[in-house]
């Protein structure tokens, strides 16, 4: 019913709109058609210029009441360089865009027809031309300047003593996999994933590096002011690793590993802190199209000391414990014997 | 014969034959359905592009429902679309498609086919001087092709697992796989097989396009003779011709993963828990491929735009366009530079960063002749005389968004800033403005300023005006306050914030953005109603030349018949843009030079 009145709402105003713009096709030709016509000049050359200034405090309200709703603190050392050249690109452009828009609108405004004057044979003049190649270079070069000094400086080798770990995309959802005290990834193959025996990554056993690999999904855990490397993947289709607040992001692509490596500069307990919220989390969104589940692609990130992080780590154990129980002696000591046993078995 | 032409101008020699030889019936199917005038041809695509931007709008405001009324039931969504919208909820595989669908169709067959080819169509042989395009068959399958290309993605709407639903720059393996999206299962292959025959839609078109500019113009008509419009259209069927096979093979490699099992793109994948066997492919090749045409594509769409505004600038400036040379330069820079920038798109993808770097320093440098194009347009009507037509105000609309939306490129172009607002409706923003709302805008400007020419009556005034000013107002509500979204990181293609801690703040944004949709929407719906109304019942026009313009479309009769010009091709003598000059209000390109006459 309510989308009834609507249409029927719509329609109405439809049709009175039309109707008076029919009549004001007549009454212009009954006013004499070049009068008319002048009026409608004045009236949009006005409106033009209403335009821009309402535009402008547009501009500024907009700015006003969603400023405190973006960015915030950059997380991380690289998000504060990102945030920099942001600026930086704002200020340039900023000057570029009023210039261009006031100048566009105020001469739409002054040089409206008028019977007063004649419009300006101006064909060319390369002087002006040359000007205009050569100022928006030079601010070209200055932008490109900078934005690949932080652009190296981003995605240069990561530091030594930076963390790995490797975050592994499907639909839709993350998991993570810790190297242990080795620091090492042990190797994978796509065709030994079987999350039935816990072997989610497809990790291969026979690799020793496996042995101490700990693997986990949903939330990932990092050290304040340590560096942290990501080794990028994906099990199905492309998903995307986008960190928001430390401004990070790289595809998650099947078949082709990505990394890319940043420095949290604050724990999630500083972070509530900061932005004055007590739920604050640090979140992972996927940030590439990857079906339907894309919107709700969620995993999360604590940020934290590295004693608080040894701890936690401490309590985990190695997945090649959990998919071979056989081989973890906290689980097969007592009955090691019947383990074996079994195991033969399984063999014939 | 000569005398009853006068009497109708309608009719030509041709017809008037088809007229006397055989019935009436076919002479309407070689008129209207087959015909082989450009100009038909033209209005066949112009029509066909309409209905299309209808469809593909009208999506726009279903996803934008769900967008800004998340929580809401519209049962009559229900009503309409079944499973897909349960429980008058947008279902998020109806919503991916919806995008998809949107995405394609005003990329490809509004604002490509429509735009190209109504405006190539129409104005290259009326403004070069010549009776046709070089092949007119050619350039009627060229119309069929499309027409083919329609049917199979409309058909696509219509299947049971529904359409492509990868977005429309349909990445594998998301688009190869059935089993990672429904839209996959057979959808995909309908929108191949429909690209495949758009693709030689568009082939056939600009080859035509191209060799009638090159070698039709009459005569004195030397290239720098040639409108602006000209040029852009030019350089934008160059564009398509070397960029379009790149799209081709690209999504043919992609049907030969989907359905002949070659590992193209696909390598180690597990998906719904089933081990694939291909390994060995790359996924990134396919965006490669893709962004080689796709970002041509941006500047197929863009550049008769931007010849259209220039020439309509500076006909109601009645100003000279300013530098005109510099704008032809620029549109060859563009051209150019639109081929090596393409790896833009895809600066995190793992991509080489020292390549990434490569590619930064490309993307920007085709922001100098951006700048160009604006600067020339504000000079060109700094000191004109400008008469605000609803083509004048589109135009200036389409000067006001490309800065907008060429500004945040060099953000998007800049890797570093990139990394954050990548996938962000910070680009959602950036392409609107730039690309879609500029390239209607362009293509509003052109249909006001050419309805008489197409039509031989004048669209509703006060109705553009209401477009107009409705239209630029809407769309700047809409897409300037999606750069924020952006910039706090909000990814694009997000149905649904509530789960987020991060993107949940723009609620009440969210839903005033829908509001102006729908409202724009409507008012689009007018437009299309103004303009059909305006075919049967418009105003007419009375006379030959009624925005006194220099270019030689305008000395064709009122109603040109097929051959355009009724007596002798004109005889060209100067470039298109002596408007104010020598005090006169404008010389028709086909006025011999006067003996006293100043140089420029
Ligand atoms: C100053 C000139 C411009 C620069 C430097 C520029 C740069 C870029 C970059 C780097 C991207 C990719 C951003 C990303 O996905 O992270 C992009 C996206 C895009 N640009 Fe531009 N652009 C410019 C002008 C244009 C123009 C004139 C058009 C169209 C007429 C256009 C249309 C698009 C489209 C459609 C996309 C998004 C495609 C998608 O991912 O769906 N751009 N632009
Ligand atoms: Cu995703
Ligand atoms: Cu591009």
């Amino acid at each position: 019913m309510q989308t009834f009145f609507i249409i029927v709402i719509l329609a109405l105003g439809f049709l009175i709109t039309f109707q008076i713009a029919k009549a004001s096709e007549y009454v212009a030709i009954l006013r004499g058609e070049e009068k008319s016509r002048k009026q409608t000049n004045k009236i949009n050359g006005f409106l033009l210029l209403v335009f821009l200034i309402v535009g402008l405090f547009g501009v500024y309200y907009c700015n006003e009441t969603l400023k405190g709703k973006i960015l915030g603190a950059a997380a991380s050392e690289q998000g504060v360089l990102i945030d920099k050249m942001l600026y930086i690109t704002i200020a340039i452009t900023g000057v570029v865009f009023f210039a261009t828009q006031i100048a566009l609108f105020w001469f739409s405004y002054k040089y409206q027809e008028s019977d007063k004057r004649k419009a300006y044979y101006y064909p060319h003049n390369n002087k002006l031309e040359v000007i205009w190649t050569v100022i928006p270079a030079i601010a070209l070069t200055v932008l490109v300047g900078f934005g690949l000094f932080y652009w190296f400086k981003i995605t240069g080798k990561a530091p030594k003593n930076a963390m790995v770990v490797e975050v592994t995309g499907k639909q839709f959802g993350w998991e993570f996999r810790y190297p242990g005290p080795d620091g090492i990834l042990g190797k994978k193959y796509y065709k030994y994933i079987d999350p039935a025996k816990n072997n989610s990554l497809g990790q291969i056993w026979d690799d020793p590096a496996n042995h101490d690999d700990v693997w986990m999904e949903q939330e990932m855990h990092l050290v304040v002011n340590k560096p942290v490397q990501l080794v990028i993947g994906s099990k199905d289709v492309i998903h995307d690793v986008g960190l928001v607040h430390f401004r990070m992001k790289m595809d998650a692509v099947p078949g082709t590993p990505t990394t890319m490596w940043f420095t949290p500069k604050y724990t999630t307990a500083e972070m509530k802190k900061i932005t004055g919220n007590p739920n604050f989390v640090y979140e992972i969104s996927c940030d590439q199209m990857c079906g339907k589940g894309h919107y709700s692609m969620r995993g999360t990130i604590v940020v934290e000391t590295q004693a608080e992080f040894d701890a936690w780590m401490a309590g985990k154990k190695p997945q090649y414990l959990v998919a071979n129980p056989d081989k973890d002696p906290s689980v097969a000591k007592p009955d090691s014997t019947k383990a074996i046993a079994s195991a033969a078995i399984n063999n014939k | 014969m000569s005398e009853a032409m006068n009497i109708h101008p309608g009719t030509t020699a041709a017809v008037a034959v088809h007229h006397d030889g055989h019935g009436h019936h076919q002479s309407f199917i070689s008129k209207y359905i087959f015909s082989q005038d450009h100009k038909t041809i033209s209005k066949q695509f112009l029509i066909t592009g309409i209905i299309w931007a209808m469809i593909g709008g009208l999506f726009s405001v279903l996803f934008r429902l769900q967008l800004g009324f998340p929580d809401q039931s519209f049962p009559i969504l229900e009503t309409f679309f079944g499973h897909w919208a349960k429980g008058g909820h947008i279902q998020p595989e109806f919503y991916y498609a919806l995008i998809t669908m949107h995405g394609t169709i005003l990329v490809f067959f509004v604002l490509t086919a429509g735009m190209s080819g109504t405006f190539a169509n129409f104005l290259i042989p009326l403004q070069v001087g010549a009776r046709d395009m070089a092949s007119p068959f050619l350039n009627m399958l060229s119309y069929w092709f499309f027409f083919l290309a329609s049917i199979i993605m409309l058909t696509s709407l219509f299947i049971s697992t529904g359409p492509a639903a990868g977005g429309w720059t349909i990445y594998p393996p998301l688009s190869a796989l059935g089993e990672a999206s429904a839209g996959s299962i057979h959808g995909m292959d309908y929108w191949i097989i429909s690209m495949a025959m758009f693709i030689v839609s568009s082939l056939l078109g600009g080859i035509n396009y191209i060799t009638t500019i090159l070698n039709m113009r009459t005569r004195g008509m030397s290239m720098t003779r040639m409108p602006l419009t000209m040029w852009a259209l030019l350089f934008t069927a160059i564009l398509g011709v070397l960029s379009f096979p790149v799209l081709l093979s690209g999504v043919l490699l992609l049907f030969f993963d989907r359905n002949l099992g070659t590992s193209f793109y696909l390598s180690d994948i597990v998906v719904n828990g089933q081990i694939l066997p291909n390994e060995g492919g790359s996924a990134i090749l396919f965006q490669h491929l893709f962004w080689f045409l796709g970002h041509p594509e941006v500047y197929i769409i863009i550049l008769p735009a931007m010849g259209i505004v220039s020439e309509i600038l500076s006909v109601n400036s009645r100003k000279p366009i300013f530098g005109y040379m510099a704008m032809v330069g620029s549109l060859f820079a563009i051209t150019i530079l639109a081929f090596l920038v393409w790896a833009h798109h895809m600066f995190v993808t793992g991509l080489n960063p020292f390549l990434g770097s490569v590619f930064v320093l490309l993307t920007l440098l085709i922001a100098v002749p951006s700048a160009i194009k604006v600067f020339n347009w504000l000079t060109t009507i700094w000191r004109g005389n400008i008469r605000f037509t609803p083509a004048t105000l589109f135009s200036i609309g389409f000067v006001s968004l490309f800065i907008s939306g060429g500004l945040t490129g060099i953000f998007v172009g800049n890797s570093t800033i990139d990394i954050h607002i990548h996938d962000t409706m910070f680009i959602v923003a950036h392409f609107h403005i730039v690309m879609g709302v500029a390239a209607f805008f362009g293509m509003f400007s052109g249909l006001y300023h050419w309805f008489p020419k197409m039509f031989g009556r004048y669209m509703n005034n006060t109705l553009g005006y209401i477009h107009f000013w409705v239209t630029i107002v809407g769309a700047y509500l809409i897409f300037w306050p999606m750069h924020y979204q952006g910039l706090a990181g909000m990814p694009r293609r997000y149905l649904d914030k509530s789960g987020w801690a991060s993107f949940n703040q723009f609620t009440e944004l969210d839903k005033m953005i829908t509001i102006v949709t729908i409202i724009v929407f409507a008012v689009q719906l007018m437009f299309v109603f103004n303009f059909f109304y305006s075919i049967f019942k418009g105003r007419k026009v009375n006379k030959l030349n009624p925005w006194g313009a220099t270019t030689l479309e305008w000395t064709t009769p009122i109603r040109p018949g097929h051959g355009n010009w009724e007596g002798e091709i004109p005889e060209v003598h100067r470039w298109a843009y002596d408007y104010g000059k020598d005090g006169r209000d404008f010389i028709p390109q086909t006025e011999k030079i006067g003996e006293n006459e100043s140089k420029h």
